[in-house]
């Protein structure tokens, strides 16, 4: 666990701050993609990134506290309405990966998932 | 830690051994020994994930059915036993709080039915998490409990009623200081509603500080987990300590991580009620445990 704790600490930036623009852009080596979560769903739900490349996600909620948990990179935040949390991680294998809200949040919460999928 | 199945069961022995069998079949799997019989024999029956007030004719056209057949296969054992345990999700979630507790008014009428006389509960996040256990409390009492029955000593962990499964300092602590009157060859069983390992996160089957909790029991050497959540059966070791998981009465869900959504396994025509089922566990009182899978329609 404190393996664990260790990689999200050092893997994962929670920032709050206001955001605006694309639903996805890269500058650089960067990748900033905005994420919605809302009862019960994510969007979007599929994102796909480049192996290497740091990944911005910026996720805001449309009404309740949720969760963002993607551990296959050791990612995970709080996602509360009224504010943007900031994710950032650098992917480090290809392939496709799930990600879920882990604040449990009503009768749909089960359905609340998403896929990233890395490639070259 | 590992995942164990049926085969393994052998290995286990002598640890907080296990020996699985069928309720479909009289013989044990496997070496064919069962734990010695002894004064303090006792066997207790493990449901779970009733989740009553659930609807999906194509997931379980017999929803208001199933949970009423489960109460009379477990009347009509051979053999009475101590008592029964639900393990969490008694009801099916709803942001509605009135229907919440209609939900587990009826769900407590229904199992009242149960022909034994002391059934045990404990919340799932179906029950607990929108309303950080409220309504369960006013239904069913405490969320985290422990209670002695021939020499082991069982304890209900609450992982759900905060919404983030998180069982929390304090409680982890209650737990510690619980467990520390007893020896380290004392016989414990917990029952808690998610792994307390990471199963597999991506589909939420975790508890965020469920390993400060195994932290905890890894001193004893006696430590058996039986939980629900999963909706399947499931056996793991995390260290000496096994961990099994029951099947639901509702609907099962397909096993971690074998398809992009855990989404429920759809109902079979041909095979109803296919993948429900309860549990019998026989114990002996000193850590060894005969676990026994029973299908709904049969006793």
């Amino acid at each position: 666990m404190k393996r664990k704790i260790a990689l999200v600490i050092a893997g994962l930036a929670v920032i709050l701050a206001s955001s605006s623009g694309d639903a996805m852009k890269a500058a650089g080596s960067e990748t900033t993609v905005k994420v919605t979560a809302k009862k019960f769903q994510y969007s979007p739900a599929q994102i796909t990134v480049k192996k290497g490349t740091q990944v911005v996600l910026e996720i805001t909620s449309e009404d309740a506290k949720h969760g963002f948990n993607l551990p296959d990179f050791g990612v995970r935040a709080d996602v509360k309405p009224g504010a943007v949390t900031r994710v950032t991680f650098i992917p480090d294998k290809t392939g496709t990966f799930t990600f879920a809200c882990d604040v449990f949040c009503g009768s749909g919460h089960e359905d609340m998932s998403g896929q990233l999928t890395v490639v070259e | 830690m590992r995942e164990i199945n049926r085969r393994d069961f052998m290995k286990l022995a002598g640890l907080g051994g296990v020996i699985f069998a069928s309720g479909l079949h009289s013989s044990v799997l496997g070496n064919g020994d069962t734990p010695p019989s002894t004064t303090d024999d006792f066997h207790f029956v493990q449901l779970s994930d009733t989740h009553w007030g659930f609807e999906g004719p194509a997931i379980n056209p017999d929803a208001k059915g199933t949970l009423k057949k489960a109460v009379a296969a477990v009347n009509s054992l051979e053999e009475k036993p101590d008592f029964v345990v639900f393990t969490g999700d008694l009801t099916h979630t709803t942001d509605d709080g009135r229907v919440r507790r209609d939900r587990m008014a009826e769900f407590r009428d229904i199992v009242a039915g149960l022909n034994v006389k002391t059934v045990r509960f404990m919340a799932g996040e179906h029950d607990a998490a929108l309303d950080r256990g409220n309504a369960y409390q006013e239904h069913f009492g405490d969320l985290n409990y422990t209670f002695d029955h021939r020499g082991v000593h069982f304890v209900v962990l609450d992982n759900v009623s905060d919404p983030q499964a998180i069982v929390g300092q304090a409680q982890t602590k209650w737990l510690e200081q619980d467990l520390k009157r007893l020896k380290n060859d004392a016989t414990i069983v917990v029952l808690t509603h998610r792994p307390l390992f990471d199963l597999y996160p991506q589909w939420d089957w975790s508890t965020r500080d469920g390993a400060a909790v195994i932290d905890v029991l890894m001193p004893y050497k006696n430590v058996t987990v039986f939980y629900g959540h999963i909706h399947q059966e499931h056996h793991y070791l995390t260290g000496h300590i096994p961990h099994h998981a029951a099947k639901s009465l509702m609907f099962p869900l397909p096993a971690p991580g074998s398809q992009p959504k855990r989404a429920p396994i759809p109902w079979d025509q041909a095979a109803p009620y296919k993948g429900l089922g309860y549990r019998g566990v026989e114990a002996d009182g000193r850590g060894q445990y005969r676990i026994i899978e029973r299908p709904i329609e049969k006793g």
